[in-house]
């Protein structure tokens, strides 16, 4: 029986996958996601990555010295056009419209193009053959326990995806980082989330106590839901609006894991680029409880 | 006919607070859209009827008939997304990761792979409890948001204007500098950006204004929440003026806005003094727009 070794590996008890994601942006993933790990690996060796590739901030609140950025590709067709029989398969597959034939020429649309492979694949002259095209950066740094990688699109590349599965892929393929790893995902409820999200063990959802915060909440938690995630919620902002969230997730069944209440010094702190967890002991204490909830599901985990 | 669109880079700034005010502020002359499809809000201020509903389908999606199957593994060499799993012998697809190109229902020696229209939510027409034309998408979760959704609902959005005789298309764009956001941009007249004096916010914004001068569009800066980081205010509006970026505004950071949120209204409904500010912020946008 054929064996095929890119199907997608179903083990991987090895590690423990924490997505620190929300439907409504701006609730607070990047604090949460900076002062937790930042906390946590005082204890214990983990890895953060920033996989929010189009506005990556978590390296602006963290004093690590990264190592020479890593130039990332994705793969493009390029016509060739001595070999090119004008037979029009490639623009009759392309499912994305990337690809034109313009009287005896064929364009490529780069942005357009999902690196599928089939026009160069099928192409029976091998006219087509993929080429490596620039899309963004990954950053590597390491503090003592405390391991950081990001993934940054260039400005102008419409795609997040092929960049944040780039970055999932370097995390899956290195074997010198934590077991323990702690994604910080991108805003939204579409592709880049849920590429950001799908190999998580647990999913902490982010909000706010506003009817946006409930709203986008409800949102990433029917995404979360129909992909089987385990989640959580982290109220942040705590007082600014009202307790319709907490009791949409008492009624709905989903734990709220903690809750950070609002206060200005901690926006102030924020703002400035600051992590808070030594200082703001409000935040310390939600931190500890996230940190308590995650370790029980990690020792059930198999 | 003037395009606005509304965006911030980082996401939670106050983008949907500020496209809210100005259509209320110009509700007898504008069309909204909402193209932030992900986490749409301007409904929950805005109230649209929802009068017209129309379904959106986004690409395809590959399913792998067991019957026909033979198991012989060429559509999982071929496909590039990991989306064929094999379990047990038996291939499958899945739907999250399938990016409908296709190239494995084209290998498959045994027509077992069918690729579907992939039904990735509804789009919208509606009349607001304000009175004025709105257009508006619902992505469902884990849908396929390639910024198709977005140029589908700006398309209905002018049309409406167009139809109606408005002169104002207000688009509240969403976070992020991807497509979605470039779709958002198509066309634009003027872009108000909306930002608040975080580091992160400015790092974000930093990159939206690269984005922008690519596509040589005029736009100008709202700074929202400024108590947040006074110091950083005037950081920001340095560096306005060094990328030749109009300043619209400043407004503070004062708990009107949540509340306005909590009574389901555009904060220019609810304080008399945000009112003012945001119709000042919408004049010099005017003003602005008119000289470009």
């Amino acid at each position: 029986m054929h064996i095929n070794l890119k199907v997608r590996p179903m083990d991987k008890n090895r590690t423990y996958r924490i997505a620190v994601a929300s439907g409504k942006g701006g609730t607070g993933k990047t604090l949460v996601a900076t002062n937790l790990a930042d906390m946590w690996s005082v204890d214990r060796e983990l890895l953060l990555v920033d996989l929010d590739v189009e506005e990556p901030n978590d390296a602006l609140f963290l004093s690590v010295v990264p190592e020479p950025a890593q130039t990332q590709f994705k793969m493009i067709p390029e016509w060739n056009s001595d070999r090119c029989t004008l037979c029009d398969i490639c623009t009759e597959v392309c499912n994305f419209n990337a690809i034109a034939r313009m009287g005896e020429y064929i364009i490529v649309f780069e942005e357009l193009c999902h690196s599928c492979y089939a026009c160069s694949g099928l192409c029976p002259t091998d006219a087509l053959p993929m080429k490596p095209r620039r899309m963004g950066e990954l950053q590597i740094a390491k503090r003592e326990q405390f391991y950081f990688i990001e993934g940054r699109l260039d400005i102008g590349q419409e795609q997040a995806v092929p960049m944040i599965r780039k970055v999932i892929q370097t995390v899956d393929k290195r074997q010198d980082i934590p077991d323990l790893q702690l994604f910080d995902c991108p805003p939204g409820t579409s592709c880049p989330v849920v590429n950001a999200v799908h190999t998580a063990d647990l999913v902490i959802l982010v909000t706010e106590p506003t009817a946006f915060g409930l709203n986008d909440l409800q949102l990433a938690v029917e995404t979360m839901r129909s992909m089987n995630k385990e989640m959580g919620v982290v109220i942040n902002r705590d007082g600014i609006g009202d307790d319709a969230v907490q009791r949409w997730c008492d009624a709905s069944g989903i734990e709220v894991i903690a809750t950070i209440p609002y206060d200005s010094q901690l926006a102030y702190a924020y703002a400035k680029g600051k992590l808070s967890w030594k200082t703001n002991s409000r935040l310390r204490e939600a931190l500890e409880e996230i940190i308590a909830y995650v370790s029980e599901k990690m020792k059930t985990h198999v | 006919m003037f395009e606005i669109v509304i965006i911030s880079g980082k996401g939670g700034t106050g983008k949907t607070t500020v496209a809210a005010s100005i259509a209320v502020l110009e509700k007898d002359n504008s069309v909204i859209a909402d193209c932030d499809v992900d986490a749409a809000n301007m409904h929950l201020l805005l109230k649209p009827d929802r009068s017209k509903k129309e379904k959106y389908f986004s690409g395809k999606t590959a399913v792998i008939h067991a019957n026909n199957c033979t198991a012989c593994g060429k559509c999982a060499e071929v496909c590039e997304f990991d989306a064929v799993l094999v379990k047990d012998g038996i291939y499958s697809i899945d739907p999250f990761f399938c990016e409908g190109c296709g190239y494995c229902a084209r290998v498959c020696p045994d027509n077992a792979i069918e690729m579907l229209d992939a039904d990735s939510g509804y789009l919208f027409e509606s009349v607001t409890r304000i009175g004025s034309p709105m257009a508006h998408a619902r992505l469902h979760p884990a849908a396929d948001n390639s910024g198709k959704l977005v140029a589908e609902v700006k398309n209905r959005a002018k049309r409406m204007a167009a139809e109606s005789a408005k002169e104002y298309i207000i688009v509240d764009g969403a976070p992020g500098i991807g497509c979605p956001v470039i779709s958002s941009l198509a066309g634009a007249s003027y872009v108000i950006l909306v930002t608040e004096p975080s580091t992160a916010a400015l790092h974000d914004l930093k990159r939206l204004v690269a984005l922008l001068q690519k596509f040589k569009l005029k736009a100008g800066c709202l700074i929202n929440k400024a108590e947040l980081h006074p110091e950083m205010v005037q950081q920001i509006i340095q560096y306005l003026e060094k990328e030749k970026i109009d300043l619209l505004g400043i407004l503070p950071f004062d708990q009107a806005f949540p509340d306005a949120i909590a009574a389901a209204k555009a904060v220019v409904e609810t304080n008399e003094h945000m009112k003012k500010l945001m119709a000042s912020i919408w004049e010099n946008t005017k003003s602005k727009l008119k000289a470009v």
